[in-house]
């Protein structure tokens, strides 16, 4: 990595310094933890890191497997897969195929952090500047978590969630909770709402909505459903379109329009919908979070080595597990899984930071208002106001690009071939930018699929289209799988066309009639 | 301010329910995996859980993502050699890392199957869901041999070293006191009348204390009199008898090892055996196992020569069923031990033998055993000893039972018939 030769340029160099360890051993305590904590809050107040207050929890590395496997909620309702990833977990753990990852940081106020019992000082050190001072502050600053995530309540959502769901399973059976559920997760990516932002609720106020929805909805719904007596012209059904417009957040239109679901079950769906939408802007900014959280370990740690507070020992062990955050594979090398999010964030915000203090010709030309202005500004206005597409379309340079060496391949079925269509040459630079932007873009990387008609005057059933990109197809295998869930929640025939551009039907996903009536002609 | 907090202590096993639950939703598929990690154990080996592999696509979500074809780019580091415009041939099986929606290394290493562990007791439960063992029960009440004294309260006779002291003195306390009432109520009364005369000058009321006094000794001397302890104080610990279910099973794995029996054979027979041997482990303390291996002759061997020895020759069953009854006549007395046999061939037998054998086992084997199992490992017509065994059965039901193992696939079905409970026999 580029970055570890300026590293031990850095280290060589003389400390005048006077030197004031807090700890020189790599055994942690209690006290040393407070100590470390609380030089890092120092430093972040300086580098201007607004943060939630952090709440730091000591716990084993079984526990770590536990958070791990129900996706890092401590209070995450029971479900078989969270019992799978656990199962998982602890298989590769304990046969050393995976270290855990150290850290786990929950978007919530106050901001929560795990550090494992068994990490050693400079680790747990790591660990707080990471995830308590870097995540922390990307969590409260950054824009798509103001606007989508309310950290002071989701903690209580939360539980009520679990309470809820706890309650429904003796009530209704575990069986029948579980096909409910098994079916949200299946549709969780489209069970956000990407462009309207949710009125912001508190877990009390949700309590209590949560019952009058319930009467709510039965009440709209024998409206939607009713039979209507009046014949109509064939010009009027044709007008009648449901949903008027394509709904995008499917689990939304079941929660509201299904017709044959109880309270209950439509209530489920909303708690997986609300924990979908909560995880949402996570998944926007893989890059740019991971980036901040790792350029931000990266300076505290140097500036408390520059301070003398820390010892060589410390920092190189620092530095070790550092370039192996920031590690990234040749696309050509048997690790190889794609662009490392931690590789690629780091890389561009210590970019942002040089071109600031050290602007060369070339930036001048491609960041003229980076060039020379102040880094501290440079970095938190990046941090706040993009998410990965976005970030990648601003801030990628050139630099960056030779750095990681990077090139893109064009896939086009329709060609024999694979074409190299861009590389980090001056001809190729916007080229490679734009693509690697469109990559982060989840509206390319998942496919489109909104809820297009239900036919409430007829059959009632319900038909999906999938808005091809780039002639893209869905796959067929989970695709029927879903709409096999999807037709347990609706309760009627559900069907998925996929459309091109001219919205012309490219294929039918459909179930066969013999998966449609299983249990009918069981009986 | 930061708030550090030590979670270690407390929350732990978090994730239990969900471990159960992915269990439970997958109970058949890990059933089968059970029984497939059967087939690598050695007979008396039970000791430990086992990895349980499911095939992963059982297990996966389905989530909406992209298939194969269309248009797409793809952004990828480390670049050494490729020019803008060079071309090349799309690697084999499609879109291999060109694919770009990120679901390719969901599974992690990549493998088809989904390995976790579980420990010994779930190895067995999902083994043995609904099998009893038969004649259990029957054991218990009928052949009690052994029983256990268990103390049940106290009785008011009983040998001297049953005598419970403290019980006989509380007893004896209880009757002085329920004794004494009256003279003591009167002791006290007349106590009180005499401190009041004490300071009176009247000589009649002199008098009176003096008749008091003398009372108060009367009647002291008679409470005196009142036995410390009474026969009828004596309080015994009572015992009674309970009986004893035997701990105790053996079992006896009686194998034809004659030319005609394959290395096939021999191991469909030790899956079946092993089965029986976990399944009696579960419900016994101790359990032994006999392997006896025949053809023209029988011997006891040990578990590998069971198997493996080479050693062959022609049939003859009886000359099995003959050594099994003179060890259990030597070793394995019917009253101590819970006795079981169970009886693998390939129904081959030497003509004029099979009667004799049916004579044995009625008549001298049956007496004795819990539960006698055999099955027959072929797929060839029935010979004689299958017919004789049938007749066995028709008077035996319950105590007797026979199945034909076709193929590996038929082991477990056959034990779980040979085994299940059976509502209407315990009823």
């Amino acid at each position: 990595m580029p970055d570890n030769e300026t590293l031990e340029r850095e280290l060589t160099q003389p400390k005048p310094v006077k030197q004031n360890f807090i700890s020189t051993g790599s055994e942690w305590t209690f006290e040393l933890l407070e100590q470390y904590d609380r030089e890092f809050a120092r430093l972040a107040d300086k580098f201007r890191l607004d943060t939630y207050p952090n709440q730091i929890e000591v716990i084993s590395s079984e526990q770590m497997i536990d958070a791990y496997a129900s996706v890092g909620m401590p209070l995450m309702y029971n479900h078989w897969s969270f019992g799978k990833q656990f199962l998982s977990n602890q298989q590769s753990y304990q046969r050393g195929q995976m270290g855990l990852a150290y850290e786990i940081v929950i978007n919530s106020n106050p901001c929560i952090a795990y550090l494992m019992e068994e990490n050693t000082m400079p680790m747990q050190a790591l660990v707080i500047a990471h995830a308590s001072y870097g995540h922390n502050s990307f969590f409260k600053g950054n824009y798509l978590f103001r606007q989508w995530t309310d950290a002071d309540s989701i903690i209580d959502y939360l539980l009520f969630a679990k309470n809820y769901i706890a309650q429904c399973e003796e009530k209704h059976g575990m069986d029948a909770v579980e096909e409910v559920l098994d079916a949200c997760h299946a549709l969780m990516n489209q069970g956000v709402n990407r462009y309207e932002r949710p009125r912001p609720i508190s877990p009390e106020q949700e309590k209590q909505l949560a019952k009058e929805r319930e009467e709510y909805i039965q009440r709209n719904l024998n409206d939607l459903w009713r039979t209507i007596p009046v014949k109509e012209t064939e010009q009027q059904a044709k007008e009648f379109r449901f949903p008027q417009h394509p709904e995008e957040n499917i689990l939304y239109f079941i929660e509201k329009n299904a017709p044959l679901l109880e309270t209950w079950q439509r209530e489920i769906i909303r708690i997986v919908r609300k924990v979908a939408q909560y995880f949402y802007p996570q998944r926007q900014t893989q890059v740019m979070n991971e980036g901040w959280a790792t350029f931000w370990h990266y300076h505290l740690m140097h500036e408390m080595y520059n301070e003398g507070l820390i010892t060589e020992g410390f920092i190189m062990e620092f530095l070790h597990s550092h370039s192996n955050v920031v590690f990234q594979p040749a696309f050509d090398d048997q690790r190889y899984s794609g662009i490392n999010p931690y590789a690629l964030g780091f890389a561009i915000f210590q970019d942002i930071r040089r071109m600031c203090e050290h602007p060369t010709e070339e930036d001048r030309y491609w960041f003229p208002d980076l060039a020379g202005s102040d880094w501290l500004d440079a970095v938190h206005f990046a941090m706040r106001n993009f998410k990965d597409e976005s970030f990648i379309l601003q801030y990628l340079s050139p630099k960056v690009m030779r750095d990681l060496r990077l090139f893109c391949i064009n896939d086009d079925d329709r060609e024999a071939y694979l074409e190299v269509s861009a590389i980090h040459d001056e001809t190729g630079y916007r080229n490679l930018r734009e693509s690697l932007a469109a990559q982060y873009n989840l509206g390319n990387r998942e496919p489109n699929i909104q809820v297009y008609s239900a036919d409430v005057r007829g059959d009632r059933s319900l038909t999906l289209r999938h808005y091809m990109h780039q002639g893209r197809p869905v796959e067929d295998n989970s695709a029927l799988e879903i709409i096999k869930h999807l037709r347990r929640l609706w309760g009627f025939d559900v069907r998925m066309e996929s459309v091109d551009q001219q919205d012309k039907v490219i294929n039918h996903y459909e179930l066969p009639s013999e998966e449609l009536y299983p249990e009918e002609e069981g009986v | 301010m930061s708030i550090i907090i030590d979670r270690r202590l407390n929350a732990k096993k978090k994730s239990t329910v969900n471990r159960q639950r992915f269990l439970r939703r997958y109970r058949n598929l890990v059933k089968e995996a059970v029984q497939d990690a059967v087939d690598q154990r050695s007979i008396t080996d039970v000791q430990s859980g086992s990895d349980i592999s499911i095939p992963r696509k059982d297990l996966s979500e389905p989530v909406f993502h992209h298939g194969q074809g269309g248009q797409h780019e793809q952004v990828h580091p480390g670049n050494k050699e490729f020019n803008t415009g060079d071309r090349f041939q799309r690697p084999e099986g499609g879109g291999g890392r060109g694919s770009g929606d990120g679901e390719a290394s969901d599974s992690g290493s990549g493998t088809d199957e989904f390995v976790f562990q579980i420990n010994r007791d779930e190895f067995l439960e999902y083994l043995f869901e609904d099998l009893a063992l038969p004649n259990l029960v029957r054991k218990e009440l009928k052949d009690i041999t052994e029983y256990k004294l268990k103390r049940a309260g106290f009785t008011s006779a009983g040998s001297p070293d049953r005598l419970n002291v403290v019980r006989s003195l509380r007893a004896a306390h209880a009757r002085r006191i329920a004794l004494s009432g009256s003279e003591r109520r009167e002791i006290r009364q007349l106590k009180r009348e005499l401190r009041e005369m004490e300071v009176s000058p009247s000589d009649t009321d002199q008098f009176r204390a003096k008749e008091i006094r003398q009372r108060i000794t009367e009647l002291n001397a008679k409470l005196k009199r009142l036995p410390f302890i009474d026969d009828f104080d004596l309080k015994y610990n009572n015992m009674t008898k309970v009986p004893q279910p035997s701990s105790k099973a053996v079992m006896f794995c009686v194998m034809d090892v004659s030319g005609s029996m394959t290395r096939e054979i021999k191991d469909i027979a030790k899956r079946f055996f092993l089965l029986l041997y976990m399944f009696l482990e579960r419900n016994y303390e101790k359990i032994e196992v006999v392997f006896i291996r025949h053809h023209s002759e029988a011997r006891e061997c040990n578990e590998h020569d069971f198997f493996y020895a080479r050693e062959t020759g022609g049939t003859v069953v009886s000359s099995a069923l003959r050594l099994t009854d003179e060890i259990l006549q030597d070793r394995y007395s019917p009253s101590e031990w819970n006795i079981y046999i169970a009886q693998a061939s390939d129904g081959d037998n030497w003509e004029a033998d099979s009667s004799k054998c049916r004579k044995l086992i009625e008549e001298k084997l049956l007496p004795k055993t819990q539960y006698y199992s055999y099955v027959e490992i072929t797929d060839r017509h029935h010979q004689n000893l299958w017919h004789e065994y049938k007749m066995i059965e028709k008077e035996n039901p319950g105590h007797f039972a026979m199945q034909q193992i076709r193929g590996h696939g038929d082991i477990y079905p056959i034990f779980r018939k040979l085994f299940e409970k059976k509502e209407a026999e315990n009823a």
